[in-house]
């Protein structure tokens, strides 16, 4: 266990989490949130949990953002709040 | 067509990735059992692969590949597989997938249950790759094709 690298990637996810709900573009809010998904993925195996942490990968940073993209690309792009 | 779709660099490099995603897509669903990986993960990378064809060569380029109807009739195949694999059990006197019930093997049932446990996973991975392709396509396909449906 590599303290220091747990707490820093814990407060990342943080940082990372409330940028993505209080950014006003969405398709920054996207990116955020696939770099989200992929230090959540890290913090998922540095917890022994491999299993979970593929498919963070796999699901959270990979699929979830073409989607995302994707719908966003038929509408208008930014937050109306 | 945008810019990146025509780029030299990027067609290239997808088509030489895509064989070797779907490659390992299924290493990871063939080797569920015995360590990390397992039919979800490896079905959403599959079909992580078809999207990256679709998302560079066009969207009629990957319907090429695979049709909607071919996409419903693997995702159903998966489905019929992996609770065909469930009924067998139940029907050779056993819980729901209590691999060791079925006697193909009659003096070795963890060699039976290997096996079926391989099984089910191909069933968990067609299905998830099946609709996370037709996920992507029901939501990227233009506006025109929707009005003519």
């Amino acid at each position: 266990m590599i303290w220091v690298l747990d707490i820093t990637m814990l407060l990342f996810l943080v940082v990372c989490a409330i940028a993505a709900i209080t950014i006003k573009d969405l398709l920054s809010a996207i990116i955020i949130l696939s770099a989200y998904s992929l230090i959540m993925a890290i913090v998922w195996v540095e917890m022994q949990s491999v299993d979970v942490g593929f498919t963070e990968a796999a699901v959270g940073a990979g699929i979830t953002t073409v989607l995302f993209i994707a719908t966003l690309a038929r509408t208008e792009g930014r937050s109306e709040d | 067509m945008s810019r990146i779709q025509e780029s030299v660099i990027v067609r290239t490099v997808v088509r030489i990735m895509v064989p070797f995603i779907l490659l390992f897509a299924l290493y990871v669903i063939m080797h569920g059992a015995g360590g990390p990986g397992g039919g979800f993960q490896g079905g959403v990378i599959f079909g992580a692969g078809i999207i990256l064809y679709a998302m560079i060569y066009g969207i009629d380029a990957g319907k090429k590949k695979i049709s909607d109807a071919l996409d419903r009739i693997l995702a159903s195949t998966g489905l019929t597989i992996y609770a065909g694999t469930g009924l067998l059990c139940i029907i050779s006197g056993g819980m729901l997938l209590q691999y060791g019930a079925v006697p193909l093997l009659p003096d070795n049932p963890a060699e039976v249950s290997k096996y079926l446990i391989d099984f089910v996973e191909i069933g968990i991975g067609i299905t998830v790759s099946a609709v996370m392709i037709s996920l992507f396509f029901d939501v990227s396909s233009p506006e025109s094709e929707e009005a003519e449906e």
